[in-house]
């Protein structure tokens, strides 16, 4: 379900006479081997009546278009007006773009158990992003009270936002209790690609107007996002498409207008980047020829622009807390570039086309390519953003030992880590075990926003200082009952560190071990970050988001101009990620996310065709491989943001935002090709 | 049918197995290993790596009936006991693992490749590896963890 709860999710549980995309689900079948259930499905027979699909997003706005679903076709509309909407400018470049359809393609394909309680509940062992929005879906399609429907964590081979949406989780469910006996269900890969959601393609017209000397005075922007058949998080991407349509520049002026719209396409929902990842795409590309129009210096004409600390955005928000947009761009461009190809030391890998031996040099042109992106970290315009954790202290062994429990999902990003080191760093104590997450604790929202380390990081530290007070406080009531006065003193330095309270001049006043004995210090918390504002509907305006993000890149890439291969050659990139909890995972999330967006870039696209997806496998869609994935420089930057806990930001999504943009950059620049289209393929720099 | 070979060093054997069924299905399903993933079932991702009379393949491609009587050593062999292989140790240490789910097949791959170039270029470990895929990591890391397995191994 959206999480405004638009429109039921992408998976009816019910008898239904509508099926309005290619891959609905219609009829389950159980067995007891994949090839019998295979066979078994191949033998149910369903009566359609096949009407013309609806598949172009533009003809669904038509007045005439076939309305999909009784409120019309609109999912959302965003409307953002700021400033003169008939402002002067000296120079105007418009252009037209359009992202295809990116599949998150998580490596594990969706999967789970269902295990019936004899009672009529059920257990679910499960993969997913958010264990409670998951519950209350259950119930509420499989008839039950929320507490007869468990989830347990089983192990999460990716998300990305794949896994946002209900997939097999009813289905296994219902066949569990009605069978009476466990049921397994995981999909094959060309079942994942149509059970999950995509990335919503779109199609963007903008216009940017400047003075001539690079300062932008206006951007109007029409951004159209296919959502497909259903809502999912439809409504929250367009909105995230709309307020950073403009990128990380400051505009007084602006007139932005979203719609998401059904179709009889797939469903689109949550990729990482949510929404800016699309609208990177124009407006870098508005940038890049702004600064060609004003024969300005395509990284200079960003600077110019640059938001920083106190500017307001299109939305009227005003940003605090470190901005460093211009520091961002100024770093990937002193970075050194990567030496031109050596012609005496052929590496075929090296070249466009690979070892495929395409070429040895011949017609390939090199080319350079900026972009910078944002976005929000967290949930915006005004959800009820939360998370919870428990923290149990006690001894085991004759040593402290804490149990972190909370229901967030580790998807990859490293949440499990980070809770460990949150709780051992806040406790001092060294054996810290994060329990398996499930439903037998509050809500952590989902992996999702790049949210987890701040909002569940927050909930886990909330928790270890409620402890950490209750161990103290036992300490002075201990101590002091035993006479120990000298301790006393100035228990206000007392601190808890190796396994033991510390007193301010390092010596040890007692230790958890001694302390504690029998005792068990338990405490649960909730953490909510700042609250947001939904959007205003004729306006846009409005505190919509939390916190913002900031990655740029600089992209090298050969492209041979013959045959229209494309090699990226290097990344880089710059991103404050306001503290760094774990500057190791925080790397592979500035690597893995890039090479996600040299995916959307060069090579990753589901094509659809009349509503049918034409290439539901490894074989078709293509993803990123050793061979493809460049070396990224990193500079990474902690600045702090004094709002959030230990003043860290959300890493995980801007990775992905701006280093597509970067490679179209440089594609053009090596090809002199326009590029309005991603991912690029090869007819589209060759003029065919 | 039923098929029987060598798994990680032990004699196994499986009862009626469907004559469709991969080594990969034979291995998860009926053996409980659940070390080898299966992300594709056509051989593009390498999850599935596997050897099969010490010669690395996809599971998933191999039929189970072609396992009759061959020695196959899967990620749950490459440790020693409770020890972790070099390999595997680097994969940990390097950051190499997000989600996890290319990672026994990479272990499987990289493996095998320091077998037959202890010392290998990055070139050379990117076309090693280039059959399996990772969505996670942009296999910087994974490239580091071989270069690292690599050293140790040496230097041992
Ligand atoms: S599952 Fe065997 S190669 Fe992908
Ligand atoms: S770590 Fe997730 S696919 Fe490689």
């Amino acid at each position: 379900m959206g999480r405004d709860g638009a429109q039921p999710a992408p998976l009816r549980t019910h008898r239904m006479d509508v099926v309005r995309y290619w891959g609905e689900a219609v009829a389950l079948v159980a067995a007891d081997h994949p090839e019998h259930a295979r066979r078994a499905a191949q033998a149910v027979r369903v009566e359609y009546e096949v009407l013309k699909p609806l598949s172009d997003p533009e003809e669904a706005l038509s007045d005439d278009a076939p309305r999909l679903h009784p409120d019309g076709n609109i999912t959302r509309r965003i409307k953002i007006r700021r400033g003169d909407q008939d402002p002067h400018a000296d120079v105007v470049v418009k252009g037209e773009y359009e992202v295809g359809m990116q599949d998150q393609a998580p490596l594990g394909p969706e999967s789970g158990l269902a295990i019936p309680d004899g009672e009529g509940g059920v257990d679910l062992y499960i993969a997913t992003q958010w264990l409670h929005v998951d519950r209350d879906q259950l119930a509420e399609c499989l008839g039950l009270p929320p507490e007869k429907v468990r989830l347990t964590m089983a192990g999460i081979g990716g998300a990305f936002g794949a896994r946002e949406d209900l997939s097999m989780q009813a289905h296994a469910c219902m066949l569990a209790l009605r069978c009476g006996r466990p049921v397994k269900m995981a999909y094959s890969r060309s079942e994942s690609f149509v059970g999950h959601v995509h990335r919503h393609p779109a199609r963007m017209r903008y216009e940017h107007g400047a003075t001539r000397d690079g300062k932008l005075m206006y951007v109007r922007a029409r951004i159209l996002l296919d959502g497909g058949a259903y809502a999912s998080s439809s409504t929250a991407v367009i909105s995230n498409a709309c307020c950073f349509a403009v990128g990380p520049y400051e505009c007084a002026n602006a007139a932005i207008d979203g719609w998401v719209v059904y179709t009889n396409n797939p469903p689109c929902g949550a990729m990482r980047g949510f929404g800016s990842v699309q609208n990177c795409y124009a407006h870098e590309a508005q940038m890049d020829k702004l600064a060609e129009a004003l024969g300005m210096d395509p990284v200079d004409v960003r600077i110019r622009n640059a938001l920083e600390t106190g500017s307001s955005l299109i939305t009227g928000q005003v940003i605090d807390g470190p901005v460093p947009v211009a520091e961002l761009l100024r770093r990937v461009k002193a970075m050194p570039q990567p030496a031109a190809a050596a012609s005496a030391h052929l590496d075929l890998t090296q070249m466009p086309g690979g070892v495929s031996n395409t070429t040895h040099g011949e017609a390939v042109r090199r080319g350079v390519g900026y972009a910078v992106g944002f976005k929000n970290v967290g949930y915006s315009e005004g959800f009820n953003d939360y998370s919870t954790a428990r923290v149990k202290l006690s001894v085991a062994g004759g040593r402290p030992r804490v149990e972190v429990h909370t229901a967030g999902a580790e998807v990859g990003q490293g949440l499990v880590t980070v809770q460990a080191q949150i709780a051992g760093t806040e406790l001092g104590v060294h054996d810290v075990a994060v329990l398996n997450a499930d439903t037998q604790v509050g809500s952590s929202g989902s992996s999702s926003a790049s949210r987890q380390t701040y909002i569940t990081g927050g909930a886990v530290k909330a928790a270890c200082e409620a402890v950490r007070e209750r161990v103290l406080a036992l300490a002075v009531s201990e101590l002091s009952g035993l006479g120990r006065a000298d301790s006393d003193a100035d228990e206000s330095g007392w601190r808890l560190e190796h396994d033991a309270i510390v007193a301010a001049d390092g010596s040890t006043v007692i230790t958890l071990a001694t302390l504690l004995g029998e005792e068990v210090i338990e405490e649960t918390r909730e953490f909510r970050p700042r609250r947001t504002a939904r959007l205003d509907a004729e306006t846009g305006q409005a505190n919509a988001h939390m916190q913002f993000a900031f990655a740029a890149h600089r992209a090298v890439v050969d492209v041979d101009t013959e045959l229209g291969l494309v090699k990226v050659v290097e990344l880089a990139t710059a991103q404050d990620v306001g503290k760094a909890i774990n500057p190791q995972a925080v790397e592979g999330q500035l690597e893995g996310g890039a090479a996600q967006g040299l995916g959307l870039a060069v090579m990753e696209e589901i094509q659809v065709k009349d509503g049918v997806i034409r290439n539901p496998s490894f074989t078709d869609y293509l993803l990123p491989t050793t061979l493809d994935m460049p070396p990224v420089r990193m500079d990474i930057l902690e600045l702090g943001d004094p709002n959030a806990p230990y003043g860290l930001k959300g890493v995980g999504e801007p990775p992905t935002i701006s280093s597509g943009p970067a490679i179209v950059s440089a594609i053009r620049s090596a090809s002199g090709r326009p590029v309005n289209r991603v991912p690029v393929r090869p007819h589209d720099l060759l003029g065919v | 049918m039923k098929v029987t070979f060598t798994v990680n060093g032990q004699r196994v054997s499986a009862d009626e197995v469907w004559e469709g069924e991969s080594l990969l299905y034979i291995l998860r399903e009926r053996l409980g290993l659940y070390g080898s993933k299966n992300a594709c079932e056509q051989g593009e991702c390498g999850s599935c790596s596997v050897y099969v009379d010490g010669t690395l393949v996809c599971a998933c491609l191999v039929l189970g009936g072609q396992a009759q009587g061959r020695d196959i050593v899967t990620v749950e062999g490459i440790a020693d006991g409770h020890a972790l292989h070099p390999v595997q140790q680097a994969f940990v240490e390097a950051g190499a693992v997000q989600c996890g789910f290319c990672t026994p097949g990479l272990i499987v791959a990289a493996h095998d490749l320091l077998r037959h170039t202890p010392e290998p270029t990055t070139v050379e470990i990117r076309e090693a590896l280039a059959g399996n895929i990772c969505r996670c990591t942009g296999y910087a890391k994974i490239l580091d963890a071989v270069h690292l397995a690599a050293e140790r191994m040496a230097s041992t």
